[in-house]
């Protein structure tokens, strides 16, 4: 894309993309529960930000929705039941994590380069404004994945589970101006009861173990 | 009017059995009800099994289809000679064992009675439906519910490990067996889709692929019938079962399997080639040497019984093996003679084998000893069954006059006539086999002079076999009904090899029938008389009047002044039971002699030990050295696998973290 035939909408969008990758390795760096709730609700935003920008320079009336959706569940919802859980279980320590943060940081990077890379082929068939940010949606999607899996706590798994979602609805609207209406009320409904079963699971994993560690859970596996 | 085909009531008979069974069902706790009627009345069943396939020996074959079984799948159904011969066998020795359990069935011993009475005559069912199935389908059906049958009767006492390990280990081999038939009777159809036996008869196989049916034939039933080295089942589960129950196992189930391999290698196949005759011959010899052996130095009673079974079994190979290799060559007169010896050693090891393990079943019963070592002296105790035991035990032996003389005398006759083969190595190979075979009949006698002297003979080597009680009258009469077979089988053999001759002739061509027509029916020629020829009744006079009058001359000669004195005790002071030759030391010769065959962990006293004591324990090489790094093969192999089930969700999530990164990789455009 060269730079003098991008619009001025189209560079308020790549900033906002930029911003939620930034924010994707900052949750990867992230020690702590309570910012790390914060860094997602902010993702949410920019995310709510960018959609409406999208909405708006396209005309697409139904992003509005989306972008309601979004600024709902993400920002407001979600990260207030996750700082009501935290609370309630009492998890405000550091978060362990099971490789080092500056290994996992060159991770990221080594994901963000496979991302851009199998992205360009796929945005070039693409005809939108927004074609630029698939590979910044798939390095997020990868991001959110790669936190899952480091990660030894239930609720930073979490985070990164709600992270990816917002990886994937980036996605949509970098690629195809967002998923048909239903498909994204169902995604965000899942997403929703996702996380409230989540938090009734904390809850029996806690009784259970005495802590939210998952390598408490090893124990399950049959043998 | 439509007639009542035999076919037809044989499978009211299947029916008759199973409603039996399911009679159990109605008070399962009611030992008294289930013993003396329901297996009473599966005796009169089995009755009604064996007159009719009597009668249908030598009919046409008649075929019936059934409307069970899956859509456009039904069962067939064929009733021929050589299904007769076995439906006999099942039927008679049935009545027997039925009778017998009648007596033997007591409460609070493991699955309730009525679930134990349902077990035992579906097993009796499905046997006789693999006997009647014509077609691979219910073939299979009828074997694996047998299978499962056998499989619950041996874990009735289940609460303890050591059986439910048998049971496992029976189930295990029963289905890796099931594989192998099933992969050849898949051969066998050949593509062509047509499941039937009828249709199987039909293909003409290339030399190769008839070869890998053989084989794969050989090695199911094979491991059914507890050839080496699929034989390691059977002294497990036999000593797990209840006796009723290894007698009929031992009886008449290891003969479905020969059933099956006769049916699959002369019916279904066609046109043998010589060299499956070798390996049959090969394997069985293997086989009988190898149990006969192990039968010798065993020191619990039915595992002993269980290790001569797999010789019998043998020996039915090396006759199963001499008639393909004759048959090859298209001496059918010697394959004749060969494939009598086979049915005739089936009928003849049926009827003895599960005479013995009923008795062992009785003394069990009588004295809750298993261990020949803390049996001993119980025919003052239980007169009954030490007698009919005799009958078993000299049958057992191969001794004349009783069934299993006849039928090894038949088989190394066949032997004998052999050296007319065109093919010089199986003339080097056969006298070496016949010799191998009379090795065998020798050590089955040693075992069986073991199994009858230490445990009737002699003293008791324990205080509490004074309390021995002989069996009751239900137990008698099952075992003398066993016992009058043997010594029917043994007396009136040429009677039987007619009827037997049926099923030769289906298999063959030809039979025995036309060289001994010309002989009355007291005496057996199975060539000619200037070669070989044996008048049992002769026999049995000549060894009644002698043992009379040895009797008469030492009573008269003797003049009856009893000494007692001590001058030539030789060092015995005192004579008690413990100073008795024991299981272990009677065996300790052939232990020495066939060493290298054995796998021995002794443990021998020193001068120093303050409580010295002497063990043996003899274990199967095959065992060590085929089952366990087989075993530890499929353990490691499934630990390969449970290594990807790390139990770490962060690890799950890796595993789909890379498949979903290696897919973006590959499927870039």
């Amino acid at each position: 894309m060269s730079g003098a035939a991008i619009s001025f909408s189209g560079q308020l969008i790549n900033l906002f993309a930029s911003v939620i990758l930034l924010l994707a390795f900052a949750m990867l760096a992230q020690r702590r529960v309570m910012p790390l709730i914060n860094l997602f609700a902010l993702q949410g935003a920019t995310l709510f930000l960018s959609t409406v920008v999208v909405a708006v320079s396209t005309g697409q009336h139904h992003l509005y929705w989306s972008a309601g959706l979004t600024l709902v569940l993400k920002v407001i919802a979600l990260p207030l039941i996750l700082h009501r859980l935290v609370r309630r279980l009492y998890v405000k320590w550091e978060v362990e994590s099971l490789i080092n943060i500056p290994t996992i940081m060159l991770v990221g990077i080594g994901l963000v380069i496979i991302a851009f890379n199998v992205a360009l082929p796929i945005s070039q068939l693409s005809d939108t404004i927004t074609r630029g940010t698939l590979g910044i949606a798939l390095a997020t999607v990868m991001l959110a994945f790669l936190m899952m899996i480091t990660r030894t706590k239930a609720i930073p798994q979490v985070v990164g589970f709600l992270s990816m979602e917002n990886g994937l609805f980036l996605a949509a609207t970098s690629a195809t101006y967002g998923m048909p209406m239903v498909v994204e009320l169902g995604i965000a409904l899942d997403v929703l009861v996702g996380a409230i079963i989540l938090g009734v699971f904390f809850f029996q994993i806690r009784d259970q173990f005495d802590s939210l560690d998952i390598r408490h859970m090893e124990r399950l596996k049959d043998l | 009017m439509p007639t009542l085909l035999p076919i037809d009531t044989l499978l009211i008979a299947v029916c008759a059995w199973l409603a039996v069974g399911l009679a159990g069902l109605v008070a399962p706790r009611n030992t008294r009800f289930i013993a003396k009627t329901l297996f009473p009345a599966g005796a009169l069943v089995g009755m009604l099994v064996g007159f009719v396939s009597l009668g249908s020996l030598g009919a046409a074959p008649e075929t019936a289809v059934l409307a069970i079984g899956l859509p456009d799948l039904p069962f067939h159904l064929r009733l021929d000679s050589l299904t007769a011969i076995f439906g006999v066998l099942l039927g008679f020795i049935s009545v027997g064992i039925s009778i017998f359990a009648a007596g033997y069935f007591r409460e609070g011993e493991g699955t309730a009675p009525g679930l134990l009475c349902l077990e035992y005559h579906a097993f009796l069912a499905s046997m006789l439906m693999v006997l009647l199935a014509d077609d691979a389908y219910a073939f299979m059906v009828a074997w694996e519910s047998m299978a499962l049958a056998s499989f619950f009767l041996v874990t009735t006492n289940h609460q303890h490990a050591e059986i439910r390990r048998a049971g496992y280990l029976y189930l295990l081999i029963a289905h890796v067996g099931a594989i192998s038939i099933l992969l050849s009777f898949g051969v066998m159809t050949a593509n062509s889709g047509d499941y039937t036996f009828s249709g199987m008869r039909g293909q003409h196989l290339s030399s190769f692929w008839a070869s890998a049916a053989y084989l794969l034939a050989l090695f199911g039933f094979g491991a059914k019938a507890g050839l080496v080295p699929v034989h390691v089942w059977l002294p497990e589960a036999h000593p797990a079962a209840p006796s009723p129950v290894s007698a009929m196992m031992s009886g008449v189930m290891l003969k479905t399997a020969i059933y099956g391999l006769l049916r699959v290698s002369f019916d279904l196949l066609g046109s043998p080639i010589w060299w499956w005759g070798v390996v049959a011959l090969g394997v069985g010899l293997v086989t009988a040497l190898f149990g006969v052996l192990y039968s010798t130095v065993q020191s619990d009673m039915k595992r002993l019984l269980a290790y001569s079974s797999i010789e019998n079994i043998g020996l039915i190979a090396v006759g199963i093996g001499l008639t393909l290799i004759f048959h090859s060559y298209r001496m059918e007169a010697l394959a004749a003679l060969a494939m009598t010896a086979v049915l005739y050693h089936c009928l003849a090891h049926a009827g003895f084998k599960s005479l013995l393990f009923l008795c062992t079943g009785s003394v069990l019963h009588a004295t809750k000893e298993r261990s020949l070592g803390k049996l001993g002296g119980l025919i003052h105790r239980m007169p009954w069954v030490a007698w009919l035991a005799l009958a078993g035990v000299i049958a057992s032996a191969g001794l004349p006059p009783l069934s299993g003389f006849i039928s090894e005398w038949l088989l190394l006759q066949a032997f004998l006539f052999s050296p007319g083969l065109p093919h010089p190595w199986l003339n080097m190979i056969v006298p070496v086999a016949a010799a191998l075979v009379v090795l065998v009949a020798a050590l089955a006698g040693f075992a069986m002079v073991k199994f009858y002297g230490i445990i009737f003979l002699g003293q008791m080597r324990e205080e509490s076999l004074k309390d021995a009680h002989d069996a009751g009258w239900w137990e008698r009469a099952g075992l003398i009904w066993l016992a009058l077979i043997t010594l029917c089988l043994g007396i009136f053999p040429s009677s039987v090899i007619l009827r037997i001759d049926a099923a030769t002739r289906q298999l063959l061509g030809t039979g025995l029938s036309e060289r001994m027509a010309d002989h009355g029916w007291w005496m057996l020629a199975p060539i000619s008389v200037e070669r070989a020829s044996y008048q049992p009744l002769v026999f049995l006079a000549v060894i009644v009047a002698s043992v009379l009058l040895g009797r008469q001359l030492v009573h008269h000669l003797y003049h009856g002044r009893t000494r007692r004195s001590a001058a030539w005790d030789c060092g015995y002071f005192f004579q008690g039971p413990r100073a008795q030759d024991t299981a272990e030391g009677f065996s300790q010769p052939i232990r020495r002699i066939f060493e290298p065959m054995f796998r021995l962990t002794r443990h021998f006293p020193t001068a120093r030990d303050t409580q010295p004591y002497y063990s043996v324990k003899v274990e199967d090489h095959f065992w060590h050295w085929l089952y366990l790094p087989l075993a530890r093969l499929v353990g490691g192999i499934s630990g390969l696998i449970t290594l990807l089930q790390g139990g770490r969700i962060a690890i799950y999530l890796l595993y789909s973290f890379i498949t979903l990164i290696l897919l973006l990789l590959v499927a870039r455009p």
